[in-house]
């Protein structure tokens, strides 16, 4: 069996696999890969069955060593590419924040729930991989890896993701809306797999009742008394108090999950 | 009877329902009637249901005019020693003892789960012991601590950040990702508090 070692994490280094929906009625977070186009087609790269584990780097890339030749795909913030390799550096994520590092046969860790996934809000699955770790490919696999001859998409400098209002866009003045869809907002430093703060102008209330917790999808964007909306993304919290002004829909979200820091997002409205 | 129904996305709705004993008669229909939905989540006062592609049709939703078997009768042990019970005590004028006594007293109800897998809001307590949640958050909360805020009770199913004040500590497990279901509360349980 074929086995991996962290050299080096890089800044944070996770299992990702398509996460764990249909269980928000316990608490547990949908996490999985926040880049599923990146991911899935990583695992298609090499040959993978669907949903096998692969590992999602974040801005700065590891080093891996494998104790024998063994073939990687690179995608998401970075030229994807299929390599057969002993020793893979991945170095800084261009593009994006996020590169998916899918292994033949993908990642052996212990499943929770029936998913691989790293869970940063609430610690299921494994821990983010530190120095020195060992890892346990999977068998492998049936499928052949194929040659990867991928236009590599360069991403737009300021994204613009598509939003449909509500649930609980009634709750702010008829401007706050515009003003979501019209500003450029920065993506905050303090951003994560649970959410992305965005800085701008203050979206205000039309009025300061507390709304009652329910139930949040990924791509909401939630509004906490600042009025600097947090977009919601894989690890977040499944019920909250804050009202969600409009959600990013669901084919935009690979999107949401490559803005990196410091840099400017837009919003529209459809739907 | 019909419920207002907010759209939550391109693949979700929100449903308002006037209290949360319907949130939860709700759920459990859906749950069980529309295979074709990915979540169902039960709010103060909300279903949230998602689906895997775009949002679907609701279609009528009825509920029988019985309401349904509450939810199960979960008691859970609990060591009256947590460091906010002289505090708590302080806040709301009761001696230590009548905390206890009062938290003990009352018929809890499992209102939505969050915050943490198996966390669950329970209303319905004491309204003397209403207390505000702390100032300052507690970086550190251990696993299985009992405690109060607003009008709530819970447990914290794992070490975790919190502000709530607490009261006790409990050996009950409320979630454990090898146990068929994982968390020990779902929403509509009756839950009361013994002192161990």
């Amino acid at each position: 069996m074929t086995r991996l070692e962290v050299v080096s994490p890089g800044l944070l280094l996770t299992v990702q696999d398509r996460g764990r929906p249909g269980l928000a009625h316990l608490g547990v977070p949908p996490s999985g890969a926040a880049d599923p186009v990146a991911y899935e087609l990583g695992n298609r790269l090499v040959g993978n069955p669907a949903g096998a584990a692969a590992l999602e780097a974040t801005i700065d890339g590891p080093v891996l060593r494998f104790d024998r030749p063994t073939t990687v795909a690179l995608t998401g913030a970075t030229t994807p590419e299929v390599r057969t390799v002993e020793v893979l550096e991945v170095g800084r994520c261009v593009g994006g924040v996020r590169t998916y590092i899918c292994v033949r046969g993908g990642v052996e860790v212990e499943p929770v729930l029936g998913s691989r996934s790293t869970d940063l809000l609430t610690g299921l699955g494994p821990a983010p991989l530190r120095r020195g770790d060992v890892l346990r490919l999977g068998p492998e696999p049936a499928d052949p890896p194929r040659a990867a001859t991928i236009r590599a998409q360069a991403p737009p400098d300021t994204p613009v993701l598509r939003v449909v209002p509500g649930p609980r866009d009634d709750w702010f003045t008829p401007t706050a809306l515009e003003t979501l869809c019209s500003e450029s907002w920065r993506v905050s430093p303090s951003s994560n797999r649970v959410g992305i703060r965005l800085e701008g102008p203050p979206l205000e209330r039309a009025h300061r009742d507390e709304l009652r917790s329910e139930g949040l999808v990924t791509g909401a964007l939630q509004v906490p008394a600042s009025g600097q909306p947090i977009l919601l993304l894989q690890d977040h919290p499944t019920t909250g108090g804050y009202p969600v002004i409009a959600v990013v829909r669901a084919d935009d979200l690979p999107l949401a999950g490559q803005l990196a820091p410091r840099r400017y997002v837009r919003f529209t409205i459809d739907g | 009877m019909s419920y207002e129904i907010r759209q939550a996305g391109d693949r979700g709705s929100l449903i308002e329902v006037p209290d949360n004993a319907t949130a939860v008669r709700l759920a459990r229909l859906l749950r069980t009637e529309r295979p074709d939905l990915v979540d169902v989540v039960v709010g103060h006062t909300t279903v949230l249901v998602t689906w895997s592609a775009e949002r679907g049709e609701l279609g009528e939703l009825v509920l029988g005019p019985e309401p349904e078997p509450a939810g199960r009768r979960v008691e859970i042990p609990v060591v009256y020693d947590g460091p906010d019970l002289e505090e708590v005590a302080m806040l709301t004028g009761l001696s230590q003892e009548e905390v206890v006594a009062r938290h003990t007293g009352a018929d809890h109800v499992a209102a939505f789960l969050g915050f943490q897998p198996g966390f669950a809001y329970l209303t319905g307590g004491d309204e003397l012991l209403h207390v505000p949640r702390r100032e300052v958050p507690r970086t550190q909360v251990p696993g299985g601590t009992v405690a109060i805020a607003g009008p709530y009770s819970g447990v914290y199913p794992r070490d975790s950040p919190g502000g709530w004040r607490l009261l006790g500590s409990t050996a009950a497990a409320m979630f454990d990702p090898a146990r068929e279901p994982p968390a020990l509360l779902a929403p509509g349980d009756r839950v009361r508090f013994v002192a161990a």
